[in-house]
């Protein structure tokens, strides 16, 4: 990796980690009151990060032929089918249970916010079991 | 208004925003798709020796998915050190948290995409499986968070 792609990989995780905080989405109270229909700001949060997202992703491929550091612009991979949805569907459970999803369990260390490193283990430990006993 | 967004708006859109340009910036600068819990498999890759975690697609972005995940820290960081206090120590019950992320790993892991994977750079590729999968998971969430919320 040349230093100035991994600046860009540390700036870009650096924007994602400052959006998470500044949204509050690092404490898992605020996602639970969502979940539960009490303030309704974290689709205020997606929205406007699919909105921005979806601007990028539109129009780089139209107007580079390659990203601006080189490579090709890759694609998210999706699989339609009962895997996907059957796992959306239990990380749902996990999500409702401890307000806790991968991005925020990371970068809420960042604001000392540290019980987030049990979520953490839990994400590495399902991660493991999937990989290890329910790969395709 | 007031009663959906009682802390108010702003702050949830101008953070929304901020996810957006990261993940933008990652896309237009390098082509790489900035999903989130594929790190947990693509780091897991550098200890486990399970196929299933030693696939090419983790092996080949452990590297970088790590410098992301240590960005994620450094900007909330930066927003803890601009805003001192402003984040409170999680008061959920240590199960929840470890149960909890259990669950939402093992799950991401399986759909092939958490919040950000699905939520985020699937629906921004306009990809119809990725908002089945939102829809699925906001509606496992909205239950379980209402189930745990009456059994308090």
């Amino acid at each position: 990796m040349s230093l100035a792609r991994l600046l860009c990989v540390l700036a870009g995780g650096a924007l994602f980690g400052l959006g998470l905080a500044v949204s509050t989405m690092v404490q898992p109270e605020v996602v639970i009151s969502f979940l539960r229909l009490k303030d309704l700001g974290l689709l205020a949060v997606l929205g406007s990060a699919v909105m921005t997202t979806l601007v990028a992703y539109q129009l780089a491929p139209r107007l580079l032929k390659r990203p601006l550091l080189g490579g090709a612009f890759q694609k998210h991979a999706v699989t339609p089918g009962a895997r996907t949805i059957l796992g959306a569907a239990i990380f749902g459970v996990g999500w409702g249970l401890s307000g806790v999803c991968p991005g925020p369990a990371v970068a809420g260390l960042g604001t000392g916010n540290w019980p987030l490193l049990l979520a953490l283990a839990g994400l590495f430990a399902g991660a493991w079991v999937q990989g290890r006993f329910f790969a395709r | 208004m007031e009663s959906l967004f009682p802390l108010g708006l702003l702050h949830y859109a101008f953070g929304g925003v901020l996810i957006g340009l990261g993940v933008s910036l990652l896309y237009v600068a390098t082509g790489l798709v900035g999903g989130t819990s594929s790190f947990f498999s693509s780091t897991l890759s550098w200890f486990s020796r399970a196929p299933g975690l030693r696939e090419e697609r983790y092996v080949a972005s452990r590297s970088w998915r790590l410098v992301y995940a240590a960005g994620f820290v450094l900007g909330a960081f930066a927003f803890a050190v601009l805003a001192p206090g402003a984040v409170a120590i999680t008061q959920v019950p240590a199960w929840q948290l470890v149960l909890g992320g259990f669950l939402a790993g093992f799950g991401a892991r399986l759909a092939n995409g958490c919040t950000a994977g699905h939520g985020i750079c699937g629906i921004a590729s306009m990809q119809v499986p990725s908002l089945l999968a939102v829809l699925t998971f906001l509606a496992t969430a909205i239950g379980t968070a209402h189930l745990v919320g009456w059994l308090k």
